[in-house]
């Protein structure tokens, strides 16, 4: 099980990835917005998405799990 | 003069504009978003309104809130600042429809420069230098090789439907740009549904230098001379100098002569900056003119010693420039560095509360700023915070106050790019003037991983 956690503060402009998927490691789960700069959060493992932390407009921290990939 | 004037804006450039009022007994309204409501520029006004919520579609680009705030506070004027609203041809005729006064050049100025083929165009007729490029598609690589041919390589390929760098590929000779032809038309017809290809002169390793420009609207215009503006991250600027360091005096003159025949061509009034990119050779071709005050404008404004916003306010006015050319001469070397709150390495925002702030002091060191103390720096926007410039005799003293300037700035509670500005003030290339748009890929990320 691997967390993918946001690399910078901001929103969560889209979700990309959506409980259930498969994804590649290197595929993007979501898209911060911060300071008129979109910013794509990939995976950094291979597997299921077994859960997405954050909704689209949520304010994030730096190192906020966004989602939980198994 | 206008008694009472609205800025449109937010951030640094607001209080920049509104000290300049002060200093001339205008009377100023501030703007803000409720993000914005604790920044030090609202304050700093006679005047303030809350205009809406924290995105800027909601507030600062609301052109029927911005316009109905102008009425009620009764300005005469309004200040567009950069950014925002500041090149947004449908406000300046809105508030020029209102019988407000909007401190730029006219609507169908800001039209034109706006639009980029239109401008090419513009410039051409004028007799400014432009890239050559072709202006319409080429349909095939055989074409394209003969215009190749007439430019010299290496040129540039570019899908007329791309962005984001699909569809573009710098070529040197003619079996490059077969392949390259081929590749990029399918992969652009794939991607943008039209595999139709432009073609230009690729300028090597350039530099982006600019011109400052002002004129009246009894056609008197001048030019401030340059500003050197390379060194870029993400495409936005973080170190800006004037005079540059390289330019020779001729080139110099002509750069400024080559600007006010656009000025004249177009019937340009207020301030505006026609950049550049300029070759090793000096050759200079236009890039594109901004139709508003520029964010390093305070570089020009210590070498010529002429405040720009109080010259932007007297010009929209109606009153006469009151220097010409040969009165104008450069006084010194100035430096601007921009801080901004982000990770230094990776160059993503970094908003947060900032805990401390603790900026150098001196002769000849000027600070530009959009936060106190203890602001809450918000995701909403900009992640510049502000300005630090030096002006010095010599562009070797400037250096020098800079290095101590910097190295005093202290920023705390989030991420800021002071530890990037001190490595490039202080790199060797930086001294040499070796200031190209490729410097911080080329001097400044290789320091990063040598740590």
């Amino acid at each position: 099980m691997t967390e993918v956690k946001a690399s910078m503060a901001g929103s969560v402009w889209k979700l990309v990835a959506a409980q259930g998927d498969q994804i590649n490691e290197g595929d993007d789960v979501a898209i911060l917005e911060s300071m008129k700069m979109e910013i794509p959060i990939p995976s950094e493992s291979s597997g299921t998405v077994k859960e997405i932390k954050v909704e689209e407009g949520d304010f994030v921290n730096e190192g906020d799990v966004i989602a939980i990939i198994e | 003069m206008f008694k009472k004037v609205l800025i449109a804006n937010r951030g640094e450039i607001a209080a920049r504009v509104i000290r300049t009022c002060k200093q001339m007994g205008i009377a100023t309204v501030a703007v803000y978003s409720e993000a914005d409501q604790h920044a030090p520029y609202v304050g700093l006004a006679d005047e303030s309104y809350l205009i809406g919520k924290p995105r800027v579609n909601e507030s600062y680009l609301n052109i029927d809130k911005i316009v109905s705030v102008a009425k009620e506070s009764g300005a005469e004027a309004i200040h567009p600042g950069y950014g925002l609203l500041s090149e947004n041809t449908e406000f300046a005729k809105r508030i020029e429809k209102e019988g407000i006064t909007f401190i730029g050049p006219s609507a169908d100025v800001i039209g034109k420069m706006g639009d980029k083929i239109a401008a090419r165009n513009e410039m051409k007729r004028a007799g400014v230098p432009i890239i050559p490029g072709t202006e319409q598609a080429v349909e095939s690589a055989e074409k394209a090789k003969e215009w190749a041919a007439s430019f010299g390589y290496p040129v540039m390929l570019k899908a007329s439907a791309g962005g984001g760098g699909i569809g573009m590929q710098a070529v040197s000779n003619d079996e490059e740009l077969e392949k390259a032809f081929e590749g990029n038309s399918k992969r652009a017809k794939a991607f943008f549904g039209n595999g139709s290809m432009f073609i230009e002169k690729l300028i090597e390793n350039p530099r982006h230098i600019e011109i400052q420009v002002l004129a009246d609207q009894h056609g008197n215009g001048v030019y401030l001379f340059e500003r050197e503006c390379s060194i870029q991250r993400r495409h936005q600027k973080v170190v800006e100098e004037a005079p540059s360091p390289v330019l020779s005096e001729d080139t110099r003159t002509r750069m400024g002569e080559s600007a006010m025949k656009a000025v004249q061509a177009l019937h340009y009034t207020n301030a505006g900056t026609i950049e550049f990119l300029v070759d090793d050779n000096e050759n200079y071709y236009f890039l594109e003119m901004n139709t508003r005050l520029q964010v390093e404008h305070p570089v020009t404004e210590e070498i010529t010693g002429i405040d720009l916003v109080e010259q932007q306010l007297r010009v929209a006015n109606g009153e006469k420039l009151t220097f010409k050319q040969n009165d104008l001469t450069i006084n010194g070397h100035a430096i601007e560095v921009r801080i901004y709150a982000e990770d230094p390495n990776t160059f993503y925002p970094s908003p947060g509360k900032l805990t401390k702030l603790d900026l150098p002091d001196g002769p000849g060191v000027r600070h530009e700023l959009a936060v106190h103390s203890s602001s809450e720096i918000t995701p909403f926007y900009d992640p510049m915070i502000a300005k630090l410039i030096v002006h010095a005799e010599t562009r070797d003293e400037a250096i020098e106050r800079m290095t101590q300037a910097i190295h005093q700035y202290e920023v705390e509670g989030i991420k800021s790019n002071v530890t990037m500005l001190k490595r490039i003030i202080t790199h060797d290339k930086f001294k040499q003037g070796e200031t190209k748009t490729t410097f911080i890929q080329d001097y400044y990320l290789p320091t990063l991983t040598n740590q």
